[in-house]
């Protein structure tokens, strides 16, 4: 018991850490939000947001995050599902196949996309050697998903994996054994265990989809401008800290709503079923 | 049917392994690429990765990146080791407390972690690869933590007691006990650090002032201008690097699976 009250006290530097650089950073953004240059109070930082320009990139952020995280789950699904359905002894090695591209600089990953994607690029060669109409959609909206696609999926593919790994084959072969057919084990049993590894997959693509602003800058061009790219925009270029740290925070609002959305889904399907 | 099917998840595999590998082989391929357009072939060279050397920018910023990686994954390493150790033996309240707080960094948008240590540290200190390097611990401890903590909680209270009852010390029973134990979960902590440390731009991008340069910030400043293609040959190795690197430890490791399941 004693052993167990000092070793607690291992933790102290981490929580003195917490304090200085979790939780203060989070008050001093508050701070400048709340505050005009002159250092007095206003809200006008956060109510900028109502501002047409402000509006349209929250928006066009939302739009992408979503696509994103959609196409994001539809591809990552299946990948998932063949992975376990393997049944691999050595499970690090699909770990291993998805983290390896990270080493390999997040920039030059997505200026490579820019090289694939451009009008006269790798994937334009190939459409036009097919004989296939070439593809337009280098600095648009589409070509900022796809790289978002791209930068984020093993996000999405690494929780669902870990789900269906804890699943007890013996409820799936009970389901098959009890006359259920692929589609009714798959719907029935498979797709609500996974459901905890779909929902961290999720939120750990559209956090990031809704706030990223480098991946806009390279392959949207300057054209596709979301709502991470205005708050950048407001710290380096118009050097107006408060107006940027009051878009950070309503950012945050928006995450901290989505990832409770997402919790309550979480909760009302485990109320609705009873174990 | 059985063999349709199998084919075609094959297929899916593979499609889906080309989308995520393509952009890297596109890299590869320009590190050796004699001419400075991004688009024409103009033949193989290796004069990127001969320059390299030479070329003091890249060197700067390499070090750099090594510097602020390496140093920042080793503090949170070990600041992250025992915060999971002392969050383990706390209290269920405070222990949650902690956890909570931990989780902040990594559900909050990298750009806002980036802005608000930014806004912290320009109060305190100039901004450097001093405030980079907290930076990075920052947001790379809860990835040690979450790594160590379940290492814990599946770690028998007896045996550490049994250790201790039979006259062992707790330092000494801690290192051969429960050390071996959670040692897997502290290296991919680390690993996971060195990863994320490694590959970020946002949190670097506004903590590091001016006149401090990693390699993704460097990048970042050249897209307008031209990338150097010495950093092609440079990223290619480091990517074989980290391949071979990755390889060797997941061999070790399912040898190592292989060898305890023959015990067994």
């Amino acid at each position: 018991m004693i052993n167990k009250m000092r070793s607690s006290f291992l933790a102290t530097p981490y929580a003195i850490w917490v304090m200085i650089c979790t939780i203060l950073p989070l008050f001093y953004i508050l701070g400048y939000a709340l505050t005009n240059d002159a250092g007095s109070f206003t809200l006008s930082n956060l109510t900028a947001i109502a501002d047409p320009v402000h509006l349209k990139s929250l928006w066009l952020s939302i739009r992408v995050a979503f696509f994103t995280t959609a196409i994001c789950l539809l591809l990552a699904y299946p990948v998932a599902l063949i992975l376990h359905n393997l049944k691999l002894t050595n499970k690090g090695l699909v770990v291993f196949l998805f983290i390896l591209p990270m080493w390999m600089n997040f920039m030059l990953r997505i200026l490579a996309w820019q090289i694939i994607l451009s009008n006269n690029g790798i994937l334009n060669s190939i459409l036009s050697t097919l004989g296939l109409p070439t593809l337009h959609i280098l600095y648009t909206e589409t070509a900022v998903t796809l790289g978002m696609v791209y930068d984020f999926l093993p996000y999405m593919i690494l929780p669902i994996y870990n789900a269906l790994s804890k699943i007890n084959d013996q409820v799936v072969e009970a389901a098959a054994d009890l006359g259920a057919n692929w589609w009714t084990t798959f719907t029935k049993v498979t797709l609500p265990l996974s459901k905890d590894g779909i929902i961290s997959g999720i939120i750990m693509v559209f956090v990031p989809a809704l706030s990223s602003f480098v991946v806009s800058n390279l392959l949207g061009g300057g054209k596709v401008l979301l709502i991470g790219n205005v708050i950048e925009q407001e710290f380096t270029l118009a050097r107006n800290w408060n107006l940027g740290s009051g878009l950070s925070i309503i950012l945050m609002i928006f995450v901290l709503l989505s990832m409770s959305v997402m919790n309550k889904v979480d909760d009302s399907e485990n109320g609705g079923m009873p174990v | 049917m059985n063999k349709f099917k199998k084919g075609a998840s094959s297929l899916y595999l593979a499609l889906i392994f080309l989308f995520l590998y393509a952009p890297i082989l596109v890299l590869i391929v320009l590190s050796f690429n004699d001419s400075m357009s991004r688009t024409v072939w103009g033949g193989f060279t290796l004069k990127w990765y001969a320059n390299l050397s030479s070329n003091d920018n890249i060197m700067e910023a390499l070090g750099t990146t090594i510097k602020i990686t390496l140093t920042s994954s080793i503090f949170a390493t070990i600041l992250g080791t025992t915060a999971a150790i002392g969050i383990h033996y706390m209290k269920k309240r405070h222990a949650a407390i902690m956890l909570g707080a931990t989780n902040i960094p990594l559900l909050n948008a990298d750009i806002v972690t980036g802005i608000s240590l930014m806004l912290l540290f320009t109060r305190f200190t100039p901004l450097g690869e001093f405030s980079v390097i907290l930076a990075h611990i920052a947001f790379s401890v809860p990835y040690v933590i979450f790594n160590v903590l379940p290492r814990l909680q599946s770690l028998s209270e007896a045996c550490f007691e049994a250790a201790t009852d039979l006259g062992a010390t707790p330092m000494y029973a801690f290192y051969k006990v429960v050390w071996p134990e959670i040692f897997p979960g502290v290296l991919s902590g680390f690993l996971m650090a060195l990863t994320m440390s490694l590959d970020d731009f946002t949190i670097t991008y506004f903590t590091k002032g001016a006149g401090v340069n990693t390699l993704s910030t460097m990048l970042y400043t050249q897209l307008r201008k031209g990338i150097q293609p010495e950093l092609y040959a440079l990223s290619t190795i480091l990517f074989l690097l980290a391949f071979v690197l990755l390889l060797v430890i997941n061999f070790k490791g399912s040898a190592r699976k292989e060898v305890f399941k023959n015990e067994k």
